[in-house]
């Protein structure tokens, strides 16, 4: 918890309060989130496995069973697995590096701070083409790209085969990614840096504690709340990575995730039942993410 | 978070990278080493931005082993076309992104202000399950969602786009604004309701003038996802070409069997156009109100 | 450039509110019904309907072009109804698919929609999504004009759902003279043997043999496609897909040897690459050979680039006297809004105006056997000729042979191949054989 928060209440809590204000919004999210999730697991309790099925009727988890000798499945779950390691590991690193870079404050800081958000502005339908061109395969004679560049730069030993290589293609989907979030967890973390009163900082300072061991014991234990929001921020997004992997490599086998193996199965396919029963286990882990968190925020809220 | 901390971190802090000092070796070492490290970053950061602008500018002959290098010759002469397939869709992409975003905005204030100040029973709890709406993956509900739209009566308009992004930017628009309410120190509203002003009044009077900031946040974020929206904008509009907006007609160039990629990156760069300018010279403000209002735990 | 005026806006009804645009719609409704009866009388055309709503995955380039000279038939024999064209893109309608696939679930469907005719319908048929179209057939004369080879394989259980619009090839070998002059290759491969030959001479000259794009499978598994056709021949390859032939036998075994020499003779960055890409490999002298549709001769005209000189054509090697065809064709799904207008624009569909308007353009022949070939270039006046005697075989990538679900499972299992997931060829077998029972279930 951030010691800022700590003069602001809860308000007025009564019986009706302001409920009939929320009222519509509840409804809304009623009907058009948990409304159709709940269609949605209800498909993919039922045999409607092709449109041919007009009646369709309850088989129980037999879908999910299913998946589990998918191979495609568990190919996409296992891409998906690693994608969201180094996506979530690179942008905290990443993000927290620059964090660190701009948290003493730095003339233009602004200008870094604002460049480093652009990222977020642009969908990967318009970035598709560039990101594909950026991560060229060649190496050596002909090489483009950020292998070009590293041949330009003398480091053509770094050169990579980015996605096309079954070893590190979903390592190489993970890099635009990283560079489109990193400025917003950078921003996060500069928050949480600027949170911590000075005066903590200080007095470690006057003990005689060096600035390492000061970002060591003092600062670093403060960020544990933004560290574990950055997490969360991240862990949903890359559950349901799509718009990434679908501009930048489309139906690829070799970066197939979730949720484009959803698409296909439920449109290609028109599988509905295993389509609904592929969201549904996206949906999950969404849900074994973020739920702990909410209660933790929840529960952290009751001690102001 | 309270709005003071906000302001610090935007603020400049002299105290320890301040310049007029005189630095001693090591801390000077510090300074070149910090600023060589932003810029390295920066140039990543720019170098996808930098390639998709250089090659809108390079006529219709643009390929990959030339991706990198400045255009020989800048020429506009992909514009004309990108236009032609982009310009209408994008006007009205404006028309119906600028609604949503207001509605959302509007919606997300009240759901804010009442979860924040004025609790009922069960608030929390719908606080969290609204939460929740915010990570559901959209390509599961897509198909009750074009039923729902048909039962309606609702296609073949655009406000099935603008009804999908207000529902569906609920949870993140109502987050924000709770958060930042909840910033603001309840004797105000005390003083408010000592002094005999409602609910709404207060709303009015006081948070209201006092939330611009969050409104900023929440006006940008809504504008950029709503813009930038392919999956939506597919499925429910249906394809049809009074409908196409700025993503699903670029997706028309870029998504062809033919390519051409001069038009291809002028289209994609031009499609970005207005987000990246919201994020040029609103970014700072948008900083500002999304750390006031982030998932802070 | 000018920006549309708001009032351009408002005429499109986006400025409207929705009350007024329901109002509107209403009022419209109304005086449909007024003129409507006044013009009863034109039972024959699509008059009773106010307008015709395809759907489909040209929006630009050559296949536009085509679809508006159908579109200009269209009107010129309805002048009454408006011509809306829902179009999606996305290589080979990858979009187009999921959202077609929405509407019909939402009964919204468009009054008439594109697809590769063949199985690719099967899922559309079995679900009862579309209207029989035998009748059409007969009373216009197609079942005369059509290939019966063709016919054959339009037909499920005696019903035919779909009118073709045009004929691709899916087997030519494409090069670029100049390389193949380098590389001392005088004449196009005929056999497997000179392919092999031929790209080791390639190889030796410093050239990369074969052009692969491997971005989103397909274009793989139509290397592939061809390949089992020609190392097994045409019988063998079509009892593939009807159980005859094991996918798991000797004879898949040995094509799938084949594949891994030619992809070994490949360009090492083929996951990177769409077909074009890979094309302009082969027409800029950087690589040898291409093994793609005939749609590539239409991509590298509008190019600017000349037929005989920047690039030529011969056959597929091991193909030779075979003819893999795909075609796209208009269907007529159950509750279209404007069922009149959706039969005159089959009409048009199916005849030799439309499709000498439509082909040329798009860089396809006609279905029919009686097309005006002066309209077409040098390529596609052979192209037709040969579909004229050739032995007809289905494209297997193009939805003639199976259904999405197996189209999609078999181009999976050749990505998976070239990056090297299958581990080996025995691999491979499996996962076509998975893929075929994958059309099945």
């Amino acid at each position: 918890m951030s010691k800022g928060k700590s003069k602001a209440h809860g308000g007025i809590t009564s019986r009706w309060g302001g409920f009939f204000f929320v009222l519509p919004s509840i409804i809304a999210v009623a009907i058009f989130v948990y409304g159709m999730i709940a269609w949605t697991l209800n498909i993919s309790l039922s045999n409607k496995n092709s449109s041919a099925v007009h009646n369709p009727k309850f088989v129980g988890i037999a879908n999910f069973t299913g998946l589990i000798h998918d191979e495609r499945f568990t190919h996409a779950f296992g891409n998906l697995i690693k994608f969201t390691v180094v996506f979530i590991a690179g942008t905290l690193i990443s993000g927290f590096i620059m964090a660190l870079l701009l948290e003493k404050g730095i003339k233009g800081e602004g200008v870094f701070r604002s460049v480093y958000l652009y990222p977020m502005a642009i969908s990967f339908i318009a970035m598709g083409t560039v990101w594909n061109w950026l991560m060229n395969s060649t190496h050596g004679e002909g090489a483009a790209g950020i292998n070009l560049i590293l041949a330009k730069l003398h480091l053509s030993f770094l050169q990579s085969d980015w996605y096309v290589s079954p070893k590190s293609s979903m390592y190489a989907m993970a890099l635009p990614a990283i560079w489109q979030m990193s400025g917003y967890v950078l921003a996060l973390f500069l928050a949480g840096f600027r949170g911590i009163p000075d005066d903590l900082r200080e007095a470690a300072r006057v003990d005689g504690a060096s600035e390492a061991k000061i970002y060591r014991y003092v600062l670093f234990p403060q960020l544990s709340p933004t560290f574990l929001t950055v997490l969360i921020i991240l862990g949903h997004i890359s559950m349901k990575v799509f718009d990434l992997i679908i501009g930048i490599s489309g139906k690829t086998y070799i970066t197939d995730v979730l949720a484009v193996y959803m698409w296909q199965v439920t449109f290609d396919f028109t599988n509905y039942a295993k389509g609904a029963a592929i969201a549904m286990v996206i949906l999950l882990m969404v849900a074994i993410v973020v739920i702990p968190y909410l209660r933790y925020v929840n529960k952290s809220e009751e001690y102001n | 978070m309270s709005s003071d901390i906000v302001d610090r971190i935007t603020a400049h802090v002299p105290s320890h990278g301040g310049s007029n000092k005189k630095l001693t070796g090591v801390a000077q070492f510090w300074l070149v080493f910090r600023y060589i490290s932003l810029f390295i970053i920066l140039a990543m950061i720019i170098l996808p931005i930098y390639v998709l602008v250089i090659n809108s500018f390079k006529g219709p002959t643009v390929y990959l082993p030339d991706a990198l290098n400045l255009p020989k010759h800048w020429t506009l002469s992909t514009w004309p076309e990108a236009w032609a397939a982009l310009g209408v869709p994008m006007m009205r992409t404006l028309f119906f992104v600028v609604q949503s975003s207001i509605i959302s905005a509007i919606i997300g204030s009240i759901n804010g202000y009442v979860l924040a100040k004025w609790r009922f029973r069960g608030s929390k709890m719908v606080f969290t399950l609204f939460l929740f709406g915010m990570f559901i993956p959209y390509q599961a509900i897509m198909i009750p969602l074009v039923q729902f739209n048909r039962a309606v009566g609702l296609t073949g308009s655009i406000y099935v786009l603008v009804l999908a992004h207000v529902v569906y930017g609920i949870p993140i628009c109502t987050l924000i604004f709770r958060n930042y309410y909840a910033a603001i120190p309840d004797e105000i509203i005390e003083a408010g309701r000592v002094d005999g002003a409602s609910m709404v009044r207060i709303y009015r009077s006081i948070m209201l003038p006092l939330s611009i900031p969050g409104f900023v946040v929440v006006l940008i974020w809504q504008f950029t996802s709503a813009w930038n929206d392919f999956l939506f904008a597919i499925f429910l509009t249906g394809g049809s070409p009074s409908l196409a907006v700025a993503t699903t007609a670029l997706n028309f160039i870029t998504g062809g069997m033919q390519i051409n990629y001069g038009v291809n990156m002028t289209a994609s760069f031009m499609a970005s156009i207005p987000t990246l300018l919201v994020y040029m010279f609103l970014g700072r403000y948008f900083l500002r109100g999304l750390l006031s209002g982030s998932l802070k735990g | 450039m000018v920006l549309p005026h708001p009032i351009i806006l408002a005429e499109n009804g986006l400025l409207m509110r929705k009350s007024s645009v329901r109002l509107a719609a209403a009022l419209a409704a109304v005086a449909l019904v007024v003129t409507g009866c006044s013009s009863s009388s034109k039972t024959d055309s699509a008059a009773a309907d106010k307008q015709l709503e395809i759907f489909t995955w040209w929006a630009a380039g050559g296949e536009k072009a085509g679809l508006d000279g159908m579109q200009a038939a269209f009107e010129a024999a309805n002048p009454d109804t408006k011509f809306v064209n829902s179009s999606i893109a996305g290589g080979a309608g990858v979009n187009a698919k999921a959202v077609l696939v929405s509407r019909l679930e939402a009964n919204d469907p468009p009054d008439s929609f594109q697809a590769h005719a063949g199985m690719e319908l099967d899922g559309y048929v079995k679900s009862g999504k579309l209207e029989d179209l035998t009748s059409l057939y007969a009373s216009e004369g197609w079942d005369k004009v059509f290939p019966a080879d063709l016919l054959k394989t339009l037909t499920v259980d005696g019903k035919i759902y779909s009118v073709p619009v045009n004929i691709h090839r899916a087997n030519v070998i494409w090069w670029n003279p100049a390389a193949a002059a380098k590389a001392g290759i005088t004449a196009a491969p005929a056999t497997l043997d000179d392919f092999f030959a031929d790209l080791a001479k390639f190889k030796a000259a410093g050239i990369t043999g074969l052009s692969l794009a491997g971005k989103g499978d397909w274009a793989i598994a139509h290397l592939m496609d061809w390949m089992l056709l020609a190392s097994m021949g045409p019988d063998k390859f079509e009892g593939l897909f009807n159980g005859s032939t094991s996918w798991t036998g000797p004879e898949v075994a040995a094509a799938l040897v084949n594949f891994q020499k030619a992809l070994s003779y490949g360009n090492k960055d083929a996951g990177n690459l769409e077909w074009p890409d890979a094309g302009k490999l082969v027409t800029s002298g950087k690589a040898g050979f291409f093994i793609m549709g005939d749609w590539a001769s239409a991509q590298w005209q509008s190019d600017g680039l000349v037929l005989g000189t920047d690039y030529t054509w011969a056959p597929a090697p091991g193909t030779v006297g075979i003819y893999q065809w795909l075609s796209d064709s208009f269907t007529l799904p159950i509750g279209a809004k404007d069922h009149n207008a959706a039969l005159a624009w089959l009409k048009v569909c199916g005849s030799k105006e439309g499709q000498d308007a439509f082909n040329p353009k798009k860089g396809s022949i006609s279905v029919r056997t009686d097309s005006d070939l002066t309209l077409y270039d040098s390529y596609l006046q052979a192209a037709a000729a040969e579909w004229k005697v050739d032995r007809l075989v289905g494209s297997t990538v193009h939805g003639v042979n199976g259904n999405n679900a197996l189209m999609a499972a078999y181009s999976a299992a050749a990505g998976k191949y070239l990056s090297g997931g299958a581990k080996d060829n025995a691999g491979l077998a499996k996962d076509l054989a998975a893929a075929y029972e994958a059309g099945k279930a």
